[in-house]
């Protein structure tokens, strides 16, 4: 497993062209076709240059991440190798000066046909109601393989299905491909998943095979995005929402995180990076919602929070409060929050009070929107459109409810609501465009962009900025945040005042930095962090990018062009947010927001205890 | 995760044993054998403790303990009876006596006796080639097993 990211490896990229000259490149022939690579090309991938596609089933290469998985497990990708006795998985194998390969010879189609057959010996026959069924790369291959019989019987794994409340893991249908593995410990070093034992009865699982909410898990769902089987899948909450919808005393309200309308397209056959905010909201509309609002506007109050917070934090320490903490971390992530109550719980004084857009949009629909609308918060359900797997096990965090009531009762993921529009008989393509409703549907740029890495701090600085210094942004686009790389900083300048921010996705890149800021080495004054690579538009609920990392790229794209065009790009211009202040909040971080908007945080470390 | 009690001064022992070998890493396997010749056995507690003081995931642990039949989670019978399945001793057919010892004791390995009596686990090439298949049961060693000394071994122990 290599582990680099992307700054990193664009390095190594510059080193080896370098090289290429002095070192010497391997002539080499796959199917037919003459190639030159460089020293250390796996057979995969020198195919791959040539156009030709191996079918892979372990191997996993986000190359915009950095990552790859080659463990040479499966065997689905071997080849042949003149002069060779066996065959040579591609993924693993170098090329070497001479090679003659057959990448699709009939001693290969049939040598994967039959490791396939003997994978599928020890699955279970569940296609028809799998939740993966249709988008499982497993199910794909094996009809593409052409196998319509198994010629091997043996003995079937059975285990427990562990239900969490994001995701559910049926380990009848694992294939030990340990994607999830390095996804949870090298990218994101939770370490929550582990191979353990061996043999037939070997698995990924949490230690002591104890349930998922019994471990580290952030439900950061990066697992679940990359697992190619339906082991590892969301907890769907769509039959919960049908019932609800097709109940006539319920008012349902929807909100729609800002990464969905990014990527809801791709499910429908429409190019990455296609913007469907109109559509997503007719459909949302034709499936039954009363209202549909916008998780943006509670992003816009977010920032107006927690953009107050900073400033407050940095005023005091500027005066030379020693009590006051910063760098402030931002806490929009979920899976971020479980991150550090379960990692680094010693310093859960320092990320900001401030609640997720998600669980400010509830309170505020089940106060000040019920009584404007003259529902009862009984009758009301809210619901979220989210791209993310750990905002379903937030709804149920006991914080974030009234007498037992979730103020948002469940989230449903950016692939349940593709499948719903489809069960619902809608071609997404097809409807036309429409508008969210209000008072919680408007929106500033600011908002949309919180659903890639670097937006949120984005977003805090046009608000901080003017806040702070009372002058207007001559330029509200702040470049130097935007990118992919894993850990990002940039200085703002407030006026006189430098301000550092440092930005990290992907759980791996935030525990650098907060191990920087624990042996005091940190020189941030705020720091967002994102629990998955590239931000909520890579979220564990998004669509299923099956190793594409380009998609992530443009699904960002999308959302800073969407950012460009909105006529108010600043959170505290947006006039629904003024007027929810002046009717009901009072001012930002008043005491009706302290109780409605803001949180605060648990230790969940491992305790130990001592006799 | 769940709480742990463990007495103050196995935890002392166990925190010595990781900075024996540097609190680091890499060394678990080794830091795994040397706790489990201390207390015979590896606990859920003490992966944890271990897992704290090398600084690796609990779950990482667990996965090299369960993987590895060496290690046992699970206390030791009163005679433990450990079968070498080291090259030599597989080819002499030791996993037909390992069989036998599951059969007539009903217990699989790793595990222990309901009685608590036996414990059968399996080892790595004890070193004793010349005598293969080899058992050991506590400090004793046993030659050449075949399958059907297996009840008269057993035998011995049951008084
Ligand atoms: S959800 Fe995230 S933290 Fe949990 S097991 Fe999967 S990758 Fe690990
Ligand atoms: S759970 Fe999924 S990703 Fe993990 S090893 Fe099994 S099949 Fe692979
Ligand atoms: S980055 Fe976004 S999608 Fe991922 S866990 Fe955090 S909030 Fe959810
Ligand atoms: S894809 Fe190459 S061995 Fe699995
Ligand atoms: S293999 Fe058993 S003693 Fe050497």
């Amino acid at each position: 497993m290599v582990l680099v990211w992307r700054n990193v490896s664009l390095m190594r990229l510059a080193f080896s062209k370098e090289d290429l000259k002095m070192e010497k490149m391997i002539k080499l022939t796959i199917d037919n076709k003459q190639i030159e690579v460089p020293h250390g090309t796996t057979i995969y991938e020198a195919a791959k240059e040539l156009g030709i596609e191996i079918p892979t089933l372990c191997y996993m290469h986000l190359g915009d991440m950095g990552i790859e998985h080659k463990p040479g497990g499966c065997r689905i990708c071997v080849v042949e190798v003149e002069g060779r006795r066996n065959l040579a998985p591609s993924c693993n194998s170098k090329c070497e000066e001479g090679m003659v390969i057959h990448t699709h010879n009939m001693r290969v189609l049939n040598a994967r046909k039959t490791v396939m057959e003997l994978m599928l010996s020890d699955h279970p026959f569940d296609c028809l109601v799998c939740a993966k069924s249709g988008n499982c790369d497993l199910q794909t291959m094996a009809h593409q393989f052409g196998v319509r019989e198994l010629h091997y019987k043996g003995e079937q794994s059975t285990y427990k299905v562990d239900y969490s409340p994001s995701i559910i893991r049926d380990m009848d249908k694992c294939i030990m491909c340990r994607r999830c593995e390095t996804m949870c410990n090298d990218v994101q070093t939770v370490g929550a998943l582990s191979a353990v034992n061996r043999g037939f009865e070997s698995v990924v699982a949490p230690a002591f095979e104890m349930d998922l909410e019994k471990s580290t898990c952030t439900y950061c769902g990066q697992c679940v995005a990359v697992c190619p089987t339906g082991a590892l899948t969301e907890k769907d909450h769509t039959n919960q929402l049908i019932r609800d919808l097709a109940d006539p005393k319920k008012t349902v309200v929807v909100q729609t995180a800002p990464a969905v309308r990014a990527a809801l397209g791709e499910e429908f056959g429409m190019e990455a990076g296609t913007l469907v905010t109109g559509k997503m909201v007719s459909a949302l509309r034709r499936l039954g919602f009363n209202s549909v609002f916008d998780t943006d506007f509670a992003a816009d109050l977010t920032i107006m929070e927690e953009g107050t917070e900073l400033l407050e934090r940095l005023q005091k320490h500027l005066d030379g409060d020693k009590d006051v903490k910063l760098p402030i971390l931002t806490s929009c992530c979920p899976g971020w929050v479980n991150f550090f109550e379960h990692h680094f719980p010693d310093m859960k004084d320092i990320p900001s009070t401030a609640r997720s857009p998600q669980q400010m949009f509830g309170p505020i629909a089940k106060t000040y929107l019920a009584d404007k609308m003259g529902v009862k918060r009984e009758d009301m359900i809210v619901v979220s459109i989210m791209p993310c797997l750990a905002k379903k096990y937030e709804c149920q965090r006991d914080e974030f409810k009234v007498d037992g009531d979730p103020d948002v009762n469940y989230s449903i993921s950016t692939r349940e609501l593709a499948n719903l529009i489809k069960q619902a008989n809608m071609d997404l393509t097809t409807l036309p465009e429409e508008d969210f409703d209000n008072p919680l549907g408007e929106s500033t740029g600011a908002g949309v962009i919180f659903g890639a890495t670097g937006g949120v701090i984005e977003a805090a600085a046009r608000t901080a900025y003017e806040v702070y210094t009372g002058k207007t942004l001559e330029k509200v686009d702040f470049d130097a945040l935007r990118g992919m790389e894993g850990i990002r900083s940039a200085t703002v300048d407030f006026d006189g005042l430098p301000i550092n921010i440092g930005i990290a996705h992907g759980l791996g890149n935030a525990r650098k930095l907060l191990e920087d800021i624990r042996d005091g080495k940190s020189q941030y004054h705020a720091i967002e962090i994102m629990a998955c690579p590239g931000g909520c538009i890579g979220g564990g609920g998004q669509p299923l990018h099956h190793g594409d990392s380009s998609i992530l790229k443009k699904r960002a794209a999308a959302l800073y062009r969407e950012d460009e065009g909105k006529a108010i790009r600043k959170s505290h211009e947006n006039p629904y947010i003024i007027k929810l202040y002046e009717e009901f909040l009072g001012k930002p971080c008043s005491e009706l927001s302290h109780k409605l908007l803001h949180t605060h945080y648990f230790d969940k470390s491992n305790e130990i205890e001592i006799e | 995760m769940a709480k742990i009690k463990l007495a103050k001064s196995k935890v002392d022992t166990l925190v010595e044993i990781c900075k024996s070998f540097n609190n680091e890493g890499s060394e678990l396997i080794n830091v795994l054998h040397k706790a489990q010749e201390t207390f015979g056995y590896l606990p859920a507690e003490v992966q944890e403790i271990i897992a704290r003081e090398l600084n690796v995931a609990v779950a990482h642990v667990y996965g090299v303990v369960t993987f590895y039949s060496f290690f046992s989670m699970v206390p030791k019978g009163e005679f433990p009876i450990s079968i070498c399945m080291g090259t030599a001793c597989y080819v002499r057919g030791a996993e037909k006596v390992l069989e036998e010892f599951k059969r007539q004791l009903d217990v699989p390995v790793g595990e222990t006796t309901e009685d608590g009596k036996f414990s059968i686990s399996c080892l790595r090439c004890v070193g004793a080639c010349g005598l293969a298949p080899v058992v050991t049961i506590g400090e004793r060693v046993y030659g050449r097993v075949a399958a059907g000394d297996v009840a008269d071994i057993i035998k011995e122990y049951q008084s």
